[in-house]
Parts: structure tokens; C-alpha cells; sequence
């Protein structure tokens, strides 16, 4: 079990920024999860964490010790890859056993230990197959128990279950986050899916272009994203950006924008500003903002509708609203949100403005 | 019905241009040199391995067996030093200069070895390496490393990294978890390619002759000797190389096809 500090740390690639400098700091126990589109360097920072790739500058804490410039093996971590990596030479039982086996425990340990882990996970009846003879679902909770057989300060885990299908990743899902609070160990948690980011992190890191844009609960990283970045990344579908012109009386101010008229309660001081307002928080009929738009395409989902509409202007504007709901493409529907649901941006720095 | 025949007729003819030629080789080398010059018979009254015996004893055949294992052994425990680690850098790392080394090895590749005997032979001498067993092999290491290093880097892109990181993060060094994991992966490829390697040390004839002249590995030897003795010698020498390359082949059949296999990806 360990706190894990990364302070300042770059991995440049020639002249790729993998890396650009990342402070974070993941409390003992927690599970963070690591979040962004591919190429944000979310899996270079967990492969810098492991040892696997070295960095550039910067410097890594577990604990207090420094283990920036270890080897993988002398830092007590343990990793799920991708592919899982379950060695194909090895019996299940001598995978899950194997890194007891390097660090030197007894043979009744070694067999204590994987009898508990593969009962952790469930694959104690598998023992002693060859990998090549399970099922990809049945691999990863083998390469699971493998890395937790060992008590690692720290467990890393690369898109575990980017590979398993739509069901079963549901499942594991929950299964993994149980696990992990049970046993309490440090977890960094790599992936590109937004709902396996909500659903098991404590908290969230989201990464862009090797930068942190922001780390915090759910909850915060949807209500209060601080950039369009994340405004834009979190939710599904994405939410809708309107420029709008500040009309402003000097205590009040009216965005104007798309033929849209936002009143809101203060100057956000700035001439022009994106309103950010998600698909799920726009609701038919009349409202404290309404506006008329022209449906050209909706996807139903059954338990929500998804409406692809157009402004005046021909702003696409995407709005969901529950339930089963029947639009034919070209008519014309009245939807409104309420203010307190927008989000404001600052259209040159992209950061969010608080009113 | 008529498809099956012509699909039989179709089988047997292409096993018949393989393979008739290599029957009369084994037919020829083990007939009676009365039988072989009678042109009555084609099936001889009696087989002898009167040939093979002459071959092996009287004229010396079995020694030019033993130096041409060694050189191929030499060869093969000289080209896999070198050429695995290089093959191993050519899968898994990026580095300047990559391709053109991948294309000076191919090159290599397409410079008869006949062209380099005649200089080899010259600075041999001056070394005094000419006329020894490790001359040989180590001109054939020169003809079998650019092989080695292509098929075993093709080989090891073929085993997952993540195979041996998991090794690495697990508690192994990096050289460990290579021995450990990626070695016992690799092991079935690289033994077929060793055995590929051995026939191809053992069947080359050119520079061996050039730069032995008692030290004569099994190819040179028969070329200086059977050349010029009857028939049926030079059938029973065809057996004798034949027949140990043939065995090996016939054992690592399902290896070298996965090797090549791999290779053509």
C-alpha cells in the first residue's frame, strides 16, 4: 500500500511532448483512473509509474521514497496489460504463483496465495489449464490474480477490459471495483471510456496532449468541467457549444447568440463567451430559455431519445430528453433549458468562467 | 467424379517429378556395379551398400562427416552469438539507421559467396587460417548470420512484448525476463531455425573447396573425389548428403513452415 506522488514529470519523445509536465498526487488506497482520447499520454504516465518507460524529468514518490530511476521489478508494483499478458508457456496456477516464485516464498506460501487469489477471482477450477485454453474473460481474471497475488503497493492497470465484450465488461467492472476496495490497494486505471471512468474511480484524472486538464470526483468533472476540453470529453452525447455576444446592463447580462437570448444574474466581463449547456439538460416545450429548432435526425435509444436538430442559423444542436418520443426530419420543436444548467467559457482560453 | 481423376492424375504426376529422381539416386547407390551397367535392368538382382561402405571408409567420407558438423556447428554457435541479440535490437527497438541495416543485410545476401572465396583465400593464408576447420565455418558463419538475424528478428516480433514486461514489472531484470519468458517462447522457431542454418552449412560446396584442401568438409570432399569415379559412387555421395538433411527436415517440418510463415508477415 502506498501514497503515490508524480511531481513535474515529462517524457519528450524527440520532439513529442508525451508527457508535459504532470503534478498529481493519489492518495493510499484510492483508485484513480486516468482518462482521455488515445494519444494523451495517459498510458506513457502508467508505463513511467511502473518503470517501464523512463522519463525525461520529473520525479516519482511511493511514499517518501524516490523511485523515479528503479527498475520495475524493485518498485513493488504489479500491472493487468492490455493483451493481459498471461504467459502461454505456463499452467494458470505457475502464472498466478510465478512472481512469488522469482521473489524466493516457500512452495506452501506460493500455493496458499494463488489458491486465494484464483478464489478471489473465481478461477480456482481453471488452475491448471494453459492459457491458450481459456476464454479472453477467463485470461484477464487471470492476469487479475497474478497481480494481486503479491500484496504490490501499487496495482496499474492498462484498458483491462478493452478487449472483453459489452456484457462482460459490465460485470467486471463491478467486479474489479469491489476487489480493489476490499484489498485496498493503491490503483492507477487506465482507459478511454468515460462510463468505466465514472463508475469505478474515485477520482479522475483527465488528460489532453500529455497535460492534466483536470482531476477530481465525477461528480466535479461533470458538474463543474474547468475547460471545454472537459466540458466537451465528459458526457455522452457531447455537450453543445453556442458563442454568444454579452449584452450587459452592469449587474445583469444577456448572452445573445444563434438567435438564443440567455439571461443570466452577472457580467461574466467578457464581449463573447461559449455556452456550454448538455444534451441531456435541454427538455421540450417552453422554459426559462426556449428556443425553436428544426429536427433533421434523432437516434432512439428507447429509454431516451436523441434529437439532431438545427437552429435558425443552422446551429446543430443536440439535445436528449427520456423516454421514446416520435419526431419526423424537418419538424420544427420547441425546447427550452434552465440557466443554471449552462456551463460558460472563456472563447480564447477555453478555461470555464465561474458566475 | 472426372475432377477427382484429373486431381489424382494431377498428384501423382507432381509426386512423380519430385520424386523420381531421388529413387533413382537411392536405386543407383546401393546397385551392384554389374547391375547399374547392364541395360536389361532397371530393378537390381540385389542391394549392397558396397558404395556407401567404399565411400565412407576407403576413401576417408566419414571424416569429411566429422568436419563438416563441426563447421556447422561452429558456424551455427557463431551466427546465433552474434545474430541473436542483433536480431533481438531489430524487433524490439527503434533506432537511427535501422533500415538501412536491415538493407545492408539483405544485401549481403545477394553477393555470391564465390565472389568473396578467391580474396578470403588470400588473407586466410596470410592469417593462417586457410585449410582449417574454422576458416570454413567461419566463412559459412559470414553466408548463415544475415539469415539468422532476419528470421530471428521476425521471430521475436512475433512473441508480445507485453509477455516480457509483465516479466519485467513481476520481478525479473530485463535480461532475465528475455531468458525466462521470451526465450522459452521463441525456442520452437529458433531450433527450427538452427536446423535450417545446419543445412545450409552442410550443403554449401563452393567455398569449402576453395579454402580447404585436406580439411575438406563432406560437399568439397565428394565434388574432389566421386567426380571422378563411376556412376554409382557419385549416387551412393548423393545419399550420404542427402539423407541427414532429409531427417532433420522431415523432424522440424511443422517448425520451418512456422517459421517461414512468420518471416512473410
Amino acid at each position: 500500500m502506498a501514497r503515490v506522488r508524480i511531481e513535474n514529470l515529462k517524457k519528450y519523445f524527440g520532439e513529442v511532448k508525451a508527457l508535459d509536465g504532470i503534478t498529481l498526487d493519489i492518495e493510499d488506497g484510492e483508485f484513480l483512473v486516468l482518462l482521455g482520447p488515445s494519444g494523451c499520454g495517459k498510458t506513457t504516465l502508467l508505463r513511467s509509474v511502473s518503470g517501464l518507460e523512463s522519463v525525461t524529468s520529473g520525479k516519482i514518490f511511493f511514499n517518501d521514497k524516490d523511485v523515479t530511476n528503479l527498475q520495475p521489478k524493485d518498485r513493488n508494483i504489479s500491472m493487468v496489460f492490455q493483451s493481459y499478458a498471461v504467459w502461454p508457456h505456463m499452467k494458470v496456477r505457475d502464472n498466478i504463483g510465478y512472481p512469488m516464485k522469482i521473489k524466493g516464498h516457500s512452495k506452501e506460501e506460493i500455493e496458499r496465495r494463488v489458491n486465494w487469489a484464483a478464489n478471489m477471482l473465481n478461477i480456482s477450477e481453471l488452475l491448471d489449464r494453459y492459457p491458450s485454453q481459456l476464454s479472453g474473460g477467463q485470461r484477464q481474471r487471470v492476469a487479475v490474480a497474478r497481480a494481486i497475488v503479491l500484496n504490490p503497493a501499487v496495482l496499474l492497470m492498462d484498458e483491462p477490459l478493452s478487449n472483453l465484450d459489452a456484457l462482460l465488461r459490465v460485470k467486471m467492472r463491478s467486479e474489479l471495483k469491489k476487489l480493489q476496495e476490499e484489498l485496498g490497494v493503491t490503483t492507477i486505471y487506465v482507459t478511454h471510456d468515460q462510463v468505466e471512468a465514472m463508475t469505478m474511480g474515485d477520482r479522475i484524472a483527465v488528460m489532453n496532449r500529455g497535460k492534466l486538464q483536470q482531476v477530481g470526483t465525477a461528480s466535479e468533472i461533470y458538474h463543474k468541467p474547468v475547460n471545454m476540453f472537459v466540458a466537451g470529453f465528459i458526457g455522452s452525447p457531447q455537450m453543445n457549444f453556442l458563442r454568444a455576444k454579452t449584452v450587459s446592463d452592469g449587474t445583469k447580462a444577456i448572452l445573445k447568440g444563434h438567435g438564443v437570448d440567455i439571461p443570466i444574474s452577472s457580467d461574466p466581463g467578457l464581449e463573447e463567451v461559449v455556452v456550454g449547456i448538455r444534451p441531456e439538460h435541454i427538455g421540450l416545450g417552453k422554459g426559462e430559455v426556449s428556443f425553436e429548432a428544426t429536427v433533421f435526425f434523432i437516434e432512439k435509444l428507447m429509454s431516451s431519445t436523441i434529437i439532431h436538430s438545427t437552429l435558425e442559423d443552422g446551429k446543430e444542436i443536440v439535445s436528449m430528453i427520456p423516454g421514446d418520443h416520435e419526431f419526423k426530419n424537418g419538424e420544427k420543436v420547441t425546447m427550452s433549458f434552465s440557466t443554471e444548467k449552462i456551463h460558460l467559457f472563456d472563447p480564447k482560453t477555453e478555461r470555464r468562467i465561474e458566475i | 467424379m472426372l475432377k477427382k481423376l484429373f486431381f489424382w492424375i494431377a498428384v501423382i504426376l507432381i509426386a512423380m517429378w519430385f520424386l523420381t529422381p531421388i529413387v533413382m539416386i537411392f536405386l543407383a547407390a546401393f546397385t551392384p556395379a554389374e547391375d547399374y551397367y547392364n541395360p536389361h535392368k532397371i530393378i537390381p538382382s540385389h542391394l549392397t551398400f558396397e558404395h556407401l561402405y567404399k565411400l565412407l571408409f576407403l576413401l576417408d567420407g566419414w571424416k569429411s562427416i566429422i568436419i563438416s558438423v563441426e563447421v556447422a556447428l561452429i558456424a551455427i554457435g557463431l551466427s546465433f552469438l552474434i545474430g541473436l541479440p542483433a536480431g533481438y535490437a531489430m524487433a524490439r527497438y527503434k533506432f537511427k539507421g535501422k533500415r538501412a541495416i536491415n538493407l545492408t543485410i539483405l544485401l549481403t545476401r545477394s553477393i555470391p559467396l564465390i565472389v568473396v572465396a578467391v580474396p578470403l583465400i588470400v588473407i586466410y593464408m596470410k592469417v593462417g587460417l586457410s585449410d582449417t576447420v574454422l576458416g570454413v565455418a567461419l566463412a559459412h558463419t559470414a553466408m548463415i548470420l544475415p539469415f539468422v538475424v532476419l528470421i530471428t528478428s521476425s521471430i521475436f516480433s512475433g512473441i508480445s512484448v507485453e509477455y516480457e514486461e509483465a516479466g519485467m514489472v513481476f520481478g525479473l531484470t530485463h535480461f532475465q525476463s528475455f531468458v525466462k519468458i521470451t526465450l522459452p517462447l521463441a525456442l520452437p522457431g529458433l531450433a527450427a531455425s538452427a536446423i535450417y542454418s545446419f543445412i545450409m552449412s552442410w550443403n554449401e560446396v563452393f567455398v569449402a573447396s576453395i579454402l580447404t584442401l585436406t580439411n575438406r568438409t563432406l560437399p568439397a570432399h565428394i565434388l574432389n573425389t566421386a567426380m571422378a569415379s563411376p556412376d554409382y559412387f557419385k549416387f551412393a555421395a548423393g545419399v550420404m548428403m542427402a539423407v541427414p538433411a532429409m531427417i532433420f527436415i522431415f523432424f522440424t517440418r511443422k517448425y520451418l513452415i512456422s517459421m517461414w510463415g512468420i518471416s512473410l508477415k
